[in-house]
C-alpha cells in the first residue's frame, strides 16, 4: 500500500488534466468522424470516462470524497443511458435496417 | 511515477484505436483495454472502490450489453458507410483545436502542485459508505428511481410492436 500510494506523489496536476483533455478530445473526434450510431455511442462513453478520471484526481488532490462519490452516480447514470440508448439504437435498426447515422436526416422535422 | 506516463500512454493509443478501428466489434474490445487502464489509473490514485465498480459495471456490464447489441444487430452483410475524406479531416481538425485549446488554457494556471494522497483510506469502501449515506442518501435513492424507469424504458423500447410483428 505504501509503495503504491508513493508512485503518485510525483505526478503533478495538470498531467492529470493534459490526459483527460486528450482522450475527452478524442471521444468527440469519434463523435464527429464515424456514421456507425454504436461506435458513437462508444465515444460518449471515452467522454464520460475522462470526465470521471478527472473528478477522482481532483478529489484525491483536495481529500474530499465527494468527488469520488459524483463519479459512482455517473457510473449509474452511464447504465441508465446506454440501457435506453442501445434500446433505441436496436428500435431504428428494425424500422430502417442500418444504424446509420445518415439514414435519420428525416428526424429533422 | 513512471507507471503513470505509460499508463497514461495506453489510455491514449487505446482510445485512438476505438476510434479508428473498421470493424466495430474491434472497437469494442479496444474499448475494454482502454477502461482497464482507466481501472489501473484508480488504483494508483488508491481509489479501489471506483476501481472495483469501475471493472465490474463499465467492463462487465456496459460492454457486454455494447457486444450483445452488436451481435444482435447482423452487420456483416454490408460494410460500414464512411464519411468523405474531407468531414474527416475536419473532425480531426475540430478535435485536435479542443484538445490544444484546453492544453494551452492550462498555461494559464499556476504551476501544479502533485496530487499527494493525503488521507490514504480516502477512496475505500468504508469512507465512501458513510459519505454517501449521509450527505448523499437523496440522491443515492433518486437514482434508484433513474434506473427502474431506465429499465421499464428500455424494455418498453426494445420490445417489438405486437402489430407490426
Amino acid at each position: 500500500m505504501e509503495s503504491l500510494t508513493n508512485t503518485i506523489h510525483a505526478v503533478p496536476l495538470n498531467h492529470y488534466i493534459l490526459l483527460s483533455a486528450i482522450i475527452f478530445s478524442i471521444g468527440v473526434v469519434g463523435v464527429l468522424i464515424r456514421r456507425n450510431a454504436i461506435v458513437i455511442f462508444m465515444s460518449v462513453e471515452l467522454m464520460l470516462n475522462a470526465v470521471n478520471l478527472l473528478l477522482t484526481a481532483f478529489s484525491v488532490y483536495r481529500g474530499d470524497a465527494s468527488g469520488q462519490v459524483f463519479v459512482f452516480f455517473i457510473m449509474a447514470l452511464a447504465a441508465a443511458e446506454v440501457a435506453v440508448g442501445l434500446a433505441i439504437i436496436v428500435m431504428i435498426y428494425r424500422n430502417t435496417n442500418s444504424i446509420d447515422i445518415n439514414v435519420l436526416n428525416r428526424l429533422k422535422w | 511515477m513512471s507507471t503513470f506516463y505509460f499508463i497514461a500512454f495506453l489510455s491514449i493509443f487505446f482510445s485512438i484505436l476505438v476510434i479508428s478501428a473498421k470493424n466495430p466489434v474491434h472497437s469494442i474490445l479496444y474499448l475494454i483495454l482502454t477502461f482497464f487502464t482507466f481501472t489501473i489509473h484508480y488504483i494508483l490514485l488508491n481509489a479501489q472502490f471506483l476501481a472495483i465498480v469501475n471493472f465490474i459495471v463499465y467492463m462487465g456490464a456496459i460492454l457486454v450489453l455494447f457486444l450483445y447489441t452488436l451481435m444482435l444487430i447482423n452487420l456483416n452483410k454490408e460494410s460500414e458507410p464512411v464519411k468523405p475524406f474531407m468531414v474527416k479531416i475536419a473532425g480531426v481538425f475540430g478535435g485536435g483545436i479542443l484538445a490544444v485549446a484546453l492544453a494551452s488554457s492550462l498555461k494559464l494556471v499556476a504551476a501544479s502542485n502533485p496530487v499527494i494522497l493525503k488521507n490514504p483510506d480516502l477512496g475505500l469502501v468504508k469512507n465512501l459508505g458513510k459519505v454517501l449515506f449521509n450527505e448523499f442518501l437523496l440522491p443515492f435513492e433518486v437514482s434508484s428511481v433513474l434506473l427502474l424507469s431506465a429499465m421499464v424504458g428500455a424494455v418498453l423500447l426494445a420490445t417489438k410492436d405486437p402489430k407490426t410483428a
